[in-house]
């Protein structure tokens, strides 16, 4: 067997190279993907969307609960429309919750702040497929300031 | 002028028939019954010489690459308060690119003229013919192990040096200079998709791989079998696979993250 030490060799070579694999797949890149596991769709529509993609966090408080999934304009008068997926972890939104589009930082990237709302025996849980209606627009700059400058003029 | 459109046509008659030419060996060398039993042990040693002896390179290549990559990705991001996104740039600038293309020109410097080298060498001392002469196909016994081998060698490859050279950047971003760990790891996390970047960036060694691999072979087995050819073919292994390796590239990354 003198192939002994080159299969060895070999052997060791994919080792290695899976033990990089699974070092990239799991201190790299996001394993804990809400994509993963079970989900559910709720809809929600906006005036202005401003800067959110799909695959923008979903985030309670800070936390990601989920993914925008998909960005559509929808309706007679083309109201943007985000589809999220939330993990089915956290399905004990109430149908008062608000949604409303943050910027995380000064310059940073835009996602959507879930604001659970109260529970009471006549409000139901929010389902698959379910919209929210509560919802609050990305703040786009050139708006504000026009509004600053349309309020300066009335003074 | 006459003679100029003639070079013209001899030129590109040339080079289509040299496409051809590669595409046949590799064909010829591919296709046909599998014979596990006997192809598996020239597989072995070809992955040895081929793989395993690149791996030195790779990883000390990768980590300096990685060590680079953060300390000059850090003097930039900390002018804008930044340096928390150390992480994912270097992360994300290794798995997408530099990891399978600097892969791809190792490789073509370091296993790819080596190949061209021994097969023109077969082919100028007559081996190859004698292979022939004993009905033993050399495609199937020379030119197949040494392909897959490649093939199989050179994504494993780019993925250690991808890993590496991140903890590369991890020496230098938060041993050295003081980014803070937690940050490091966990905005990179939330940053490297795992089917978006990791993954596109195995299907492009792959595709690495079969091009340079493919172009090593090609040139070795259709050298002009004297000193000179052996060297011309393998000059031209290392320049005509990283010209490849460097368009493809571009081609690739506007199919994926374009």
């Amino acid at each position: 067997m003198e192939s002994r030490t080159t299969q060895l060799a070999v052997g060791l070579f994919v080792i290695i190279g899976v033990l990089a694999l699974l070092f990239l797949g799991l201190q790299a890149a996001n394993t804990s993907a809400v994509s993963s596991g079970d989900t559910y769709r709720i809809y929600a529509k906006f005036d202005n969307i401003g800067g959110l993609k799909e695959r923008s966090p979903v985030k309670v408080g800070g936390v990601v609960v989920g993914r925008v999934t998909r960005i559509t304009l929808d309706g007679e008068y083309y109201e943007p429309l985000v589809e999220m997926t939330i993990s089915a972890t956290y399905d004990e939104f109430s149908e008062t919750s608000s949604v409303s589009i943050l910027t995380s930082g000064l310059l940073g990237e835009q996602y959507l702040g879930l604001n659970p709302g109260f529970i009471d025996d006549t409000v139901e849980m929010l389902k698959d497929g379910d919209y929210i209606y509560d919802t609050k627009s990305a703040l786009v700059l050139e708006d504000l300031i026009g509004q600053f400058l349309f309020s300066q003029g009335s003074d | 002028m006459i003679d100029a459109i003639a070079r013209l046509g001899k030129a590109v008659l040339d080079s289509i028939a040299g496409a051809g030419a590669a595409l046949l060996m590799l064909l010829r060398a591919l296709i046909g019954k599998p014979q596990l039993r006997k192809s598996f042990p020239l597989l072995m040693q070809q992955m040895y010489s081929v793989g395993v002896l690149s791996l030195v390179i790779i990883i000390v290549s990768g980590l300096f690459i990685g060590m680079v990559l953060g300390l000059q990705g850090y003097t930039i991001l900390v002018d804008f308060g930044a340096e928390q996104s150390l992480g994912p740039m270097v992360a994300l600038s290794l798995l997408r690119e530099l990891g399978p293309v600097v892969t791809a020109l190792l490789f073509a410097g370091r296993a790819g003229s080596a190949l061209t080298a021994e097969i023109g060498l077969m082919k100028a001392t007559e081996q190859l013919s004698s292979l022939e002469m004993m009905a033993v196909d050399p495609l199937r016994r020379i030119i197949s192990p040494r392909f897959w081998a490649g093939f199989y060698s050179m994504p494993i490859l780019a993925i250690i040096f991808s890993a590496v050279g991140i903890y590369g950047g991890y020496l230098v971003g938060v041993r050295w200079l003081g980014v803070d760990e937690g940050a490091f790891w966990s905005v990179m996390q939330s940053q490297v998709e795992w089917h978006q970047d990791i993954l596109n960036g195995i299907i492009k060694s792959i595709v690495f791989a079969f091009v340079v691999t493919w172009i090593a072979l090609h040139k070795g087995y259709n050298c002009v079998p004297t000193s000179v050819g052996i060297s011309r073919a393998t000059t031209s292994t290392v320049v005509t696979a990283s010209l490849a390796v460097l368009g493809l590239d571009f081609i690739l990354t506007a199919l994926m993250f374009g």
